[in-house]
């Protein structure tokens, strides 16, 4: 999922940053942001709805709308589409509203 | 007395260039936006601008920040300070920003305070418009362009605007098939150069269509397209499905006016402008007396009048600080020249209108 080659612009390989993501170890990129790095990972369910449970995505990808919010190192509601990737970083799926002891 | 002087929200073509007129008139300017780094829109936008030469036409968007950033270290002279990874959470009633990085609170107690927010993208109504994989045209711009992670293998695009017919050509420039783009007017509503180049590549634009709805289990998998009768109501019989993984909307914008609404300045609904805009008086201020206002904040438009207006701006609020600044009645009216210029052409009828509304009320 990540663009090597581009008419425009030139994408090098940065050096590799490893995180967990729902108990699973993945790889992203330095420079990434939390969503791109999943998504490069073919992951774009991020979190469930508040009332019926349906899989949230991100929408705007600059922090105006609350579609990317995931549970990260403990905190909930990160918005992960503007939150730099840095290792180690524990990320989990978001259910609702998310809690503050991080589930 | 405020702890500082001016504080420019936003540090996109609007603020950048706010914040720049403000310091040639001796300020001291904090620069504050969330993202981090400066640009605003223009850090993804890999096009070469349209407009004239004054305004950076035939530049792309990218080259365009850079520029900018090196102008204000330059006249910064040691009185600019940047926040970036910033952002504003809270305008209050007395003037205090409350401001939020890495899980820091800090306040601000400006004298005088530019909002140059932008806009943000709109979405529209149809079955699955939740399901990930439907997405902002913008917000696929700046995972390709800015991240260089492509969205995914094959998009639909729904809105045939400059924005539209601008990101369904990047799509294919990163490799990712466009199966079609929609319309649900009967016209295309961007630029012809900007369509031609997509046809080129083959890419169909239908127009008097658009999406029905999209299906997948826990992402897009497909989509299903349809046409318009001239009552704008889906003809039943007339669907299509399209195999995609990616349905990117760019179906207008928005002014990202809350920080405003906080410090209940008076508004107006605007639909030229796509929705709420702050009501301004010639100097850019709000009815707030110190606050003022530039930029998609104020009418969505373009990064070449957001620039002129971020000037004007700017110069109004050194005005309001009395720093005073050398030639400034010709410079105004120079700038309010450039302005009349850019929004002199049939695509700026929309723009026109909105002012004169938002004139109305001020
Ligand atoms: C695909 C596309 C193509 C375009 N092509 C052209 C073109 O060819 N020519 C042209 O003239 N224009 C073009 N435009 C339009 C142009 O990019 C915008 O009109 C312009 O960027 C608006 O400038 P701005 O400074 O008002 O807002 P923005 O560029 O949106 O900047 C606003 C800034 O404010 C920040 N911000 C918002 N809220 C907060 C907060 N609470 N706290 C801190 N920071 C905050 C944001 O992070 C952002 O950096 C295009 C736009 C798009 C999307
Ligand atoms: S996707 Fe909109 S806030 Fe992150």
């Amino acid at each position: 999922m990540r663009i090597r080659e581009h008419p425009i612009l030139r994408f090098k390989e940065r050096s590799k940053i490893a995180f967990t993501f729902d108990g699973r170890t993945l790889y992203g990129e330095a420079g990434d942001t939390i969503a791109g790095a999943l998504h490069a990972n073919g992951v774009k369910e991020l979190s469930r709805s508040l009332h019926l449970h349906r899989p949230r995505g991100f929408y705007c990808a600059i922090g105006n709308c609350a579609s990317c919010h995931m549970t990260v190192d403990g905190e909930a509601n990160v918005r992960t589409c503007i939150t730099p990737l840095k290792a180690g970083m524990v990320v989990k799926t978001q259910q609702g509203k998310g809690r503050v002891d991080g589930y | 007395m405020g702890t500082e002087e001016a504080v420019v929200i936003g540090a996109g073509p609007a603020g950048l260039f706010a914040a720049y007129e403000l310091l040639l008139a001796g300020a001291d300017v904090t620069l504050i936006d969330r993202a981090a780094q400066a640009g605003g829109q223009l850090v993804k936008q890999t096009h070469k601008f349209f407009g004239s030469k004054e305004h950076y036409a035939s530049i792309r968007g990218i080259d365009i920040r850079h520029r900018l950033e090196h102008a204000l270290e330059k006249n910064g002279d040691g009185r600019l300070r940047t926040l970036y990874s910033t952002t504003v959470a809270g305008f209050y009633a007395d003037g205090a920003l409350a401001c939020v990085k890495a899980e820091r609170y800090y306040r601000l107690h400006p004298e005088v305070v530019v909002v140059a927010t932008g806009a943000s993208e709109r979405t529209v109504a149809f079955a699955g418009n939740d399901l990930p994989g439907v997405y902002a045209a913008g917000a696929v711009q700046t995972l390709m362009n800015e991240q260089g992670i492509r969205p995914g293998n094959r998009a639909l695009m729904v809105g045939s605007g400059n924005i539209g017919l601008i990101v369904a050509y990047q799509l294919m420039q990163a490799g990712i098939q466009v199966e079609r783009v929609v319309e649900a007017a009967d016209e295309i509503g961007g630029y012809q150069v900007h369509a031609s180049k997509l046809r080129r590549l083959g890419v169909p634009i239908e127009t008097k269509t658009t999406i029905k709805r999209a299906f997948g289990t826990n992402q897009v998998e497909g989509a299903e397209i349809w046409r318009l009768d001239a009552k704008g109501e889906g003809i039943a019989g007339s669907e299509e499905r399209l195999t995609v993984d990616t349905v990117c909307l760019a179906v207008g914008l928005s002014p990202l006016v809350e920080l405003l609404s906080q410090l209940s300045v008076d508004t107006r609904f605007i639909p030229e402008f796509g929705g709420v805009a702050p009501v301004l008086d010639e100097t850019y201020m709000t009815s707030r007396p110190g606050v003022f206002a530039c930029g998609d904040v104020a009418n969505v438009e373009e990064a070449s009048t957001a620039m002129v207006e971020g000037r004007l701006a700017g110069i109004h609020a050194a005005g309001y600080l009395n720093r005073q600044i050398p030639r400034r009645k010709e410079k105004i009216q120079a700038l309010e020249t450039s302005l009349r210029t850019l929004r002199s052409g049939p695509a700026s009828e929309h723009v026109r209108k909105g002012l004169r509304k938002v004139g109305e009320h001020a």
